[in-house]
């Protein structure tokens, strides 16, 4: 059979702080936008993905990229309105403790980025919104954003922190254990909880569908917090194999594949991101293109996919309509463990996106069968309210 | 008796009198990961030696298996449709994939034997 890929000369890439701690758990580490990253433990990623929906995972995700954007007059409204000139989301109204998902959007209404800014609730921090953005686009977003942004705010990537993700329905047992203020923080927020006897800014959000965590420790103390949380006979390390098999079950977008700088945030199905005020209002790049979409339908948008029977559609894979005419293509695809069977997610013709519709993947040049499918896979279980 | 043989694209082929029974090595599935799917060959299918005549798939990608000989296939394991982490769990027993009518025995010849297999692994890894 053809070989598959050897363990990561990783030479030239760079390494996250928690890389040691990685190999020692006898991670196979594979290269990941520059860094050696662990796509998986012993465990496997079956097992792992399995894991994260049952009780809790640990991720590793700090080679993600970390931004302030600081407003020179301490004003929430004016650092609020330089990144609504950059991202279609409403900013303004973003309350003090929450975070928002959106996308930096180019002249021509694809997305560059997608990415979550928080605002901070300590009175300190007024004027600061605080950014994560894809690993992959960093640098990317961070060259976009200065040559758009003017002097009255300044752009701050920020390498002190490494941040990890605790994900799971015993997320919140873990960390409640360490700070029972957890349990007040809801979806979308974020405040500082007590970990391990440093004060963290967590968010409770993720990229895996479940309830969790996302957590930026301070660098020098980012490994013993990682050996605290994992000391919990409830978390276990998940590498990125199964960060990718999970989010693909929440129908979440992954960055280079399933939204890209063609892609409009309407085809991608994230209006829901836009706020009304600034589908009426616009004022971001390739506002005139996304309002349209809006308002008559874009051309084309992102499904989900259900193949029949048990083989994988992986991306790239042509998309047929009932009499062999090619409507789209697979973005994102492989095998769902909790689904139990192979999912995807594509683009198709916007005449052939209704669940249900009947469609061919091309696998290895014959047409199967598959159906277009409501997504998420596995059940979204965020602590709304 | 039964003789055994290894390709570079990691299958073993055990030969009993003119059939070979051909599966993927332990040494393959550990690369692979877990297995969540697995295809085999129709019966009665004719393959030439290099071309791939099953699929073998972990959670991340599809890799081929080719036929390491020539010959028609004349059985099928049916457990693995069903089951596919059996290949990991059994890759040189339970989890063999396909069995063929050798058409050239003197293509076994160009395989490996088990030692030169491991030794081709050990350099490799």
């Amino acid at each position: 059979m053809a070989e598959t890929s050897a363990v990561a000369e990783d030479l030239e890439l760079k390494h996250t702080p928690l890389h040691a701690r990685h190999v020692d758990l006898g991670a196979k580490m594979v290269p990941f936008a520059g860094y050696s990253m662990p796509v998986q433990y012993p465990l496997g990623v079956l097992k792992e993905h399995n894991w994260t929906r049952e009780k809790a995972g640990l991720f590793d995700v700090s080679h993600m990229g970390i931004a302030y954007l600081r407003a020179a007059d301490g004003k929430h409204e004016t650092a609020a309105a330089a990144l609504e000139s950059l991202v279609p989301a409403d900013i303004l109204n973003l309350k003090p403790g929450r975070q928002r998902y959106t996308q930096l959007v180019n002249d021509s209404g694809g997305i560059i980025d997608d990415l979550m800014v928080a605002r901070s609730a300590d009175p300190d921090h007024a004027g600061w919104l605080y950014l994560v953005v894809n690993a992959s686009r960093k640098d990317v977003d961070y060259a976009h954003m200065n040559s758009r942004l003017s002097g009255d705010v300044e752009l701050m990537p920020f390498d002190g922190f490494t941040l990890v993700a605790l994900q799971g329905p015993d997320a919140i047992n873990v960390i409640a254990k360490h700070d029972p203020a957890a349990h007040e923080l809801p979806f979308m927020g974020t405040a500082p909880l007590k970990i391990a006897g440093h004060d963290i800014h967590a968010t409770r959000s993720g990229y895996t569908g479940e309830d969790g965590f996302e957590l930026p420790l301070p660098n020098e103390h980012a490994a013993a917090i990682w050996d605290e949380l994992l000391s919990d006979e409830r978390v276990e390390a998940i590498g990125l194999g199964a960060r990718d098999s999970l989010r693909l079950e929440a129908g979440l977008c992954l960055y280079g594949h399933d939204i890209d700088e063609t892609t409009s945030p309407v085809e991608a199905g994230l209006t829901w991101s836009i706020q009304k005020r600034r589908r009426e209002g616009g004022g971001f790049p390739g506002a005139e293109r996304i309002q349209r979409e809006i308002t008559n339908g874009p051309a084309r948008k992102r499904i989900g996919i259900k193949p029949e029977g048990r083989a994988p559609a992986r991306e790239g894979t042509i998309i047929q309509d009932a009499g062999g005419n090619q409507i789209g293509s697979v973005t994102s695809g492989g095998f769902g463990p909790t689904a139990g069977g192979p999912v995807a997610m594509g683009y198709v013709a916007s005449s052939h996106a209704a669940a249900g519709t009947e469609i061919a993947l091309l696998v290895r040049g014959k047409p199967m069968p598959a159906t277009v499918a409501e997504m998420p896979f596995a059940p979204h279980r965020y602590k709304r309210g | 008796m039964s003789q055994e043989y290894y390709s570079e694209d990691h299958e073993y082929i055990r030969v009993e009198g003119d059939i070979a029974t051909i599966g993927i090595t332990n040494h393959a599935q550990e690369q692979l990961g877990d297995v969540v799917y697995a295809e085999v060959p129709e019966v009665g299918r004719k393959v030439s030696v290099g071309e791939a005549a099953a699929v073998v798939e972990s959670v991340k990608a599809a890799s081929e298996v080719y036929a390491p000989v020539s010959g028609e296939v004349t059985e099928a394991n049916s457990e693995l449709d069903g089951n596919p982490a059996l290949v990991n769990e059994d890759a040189e027993g339970a989890a063999w994939f396909f069995k063929v009518r050798l058409a050239d025995k003197s293509e076994l010849n160009k395989l490996m034997s088990r030692e030169q297999y491991d030794k081709f692994v050990a350099e490799n890894s």
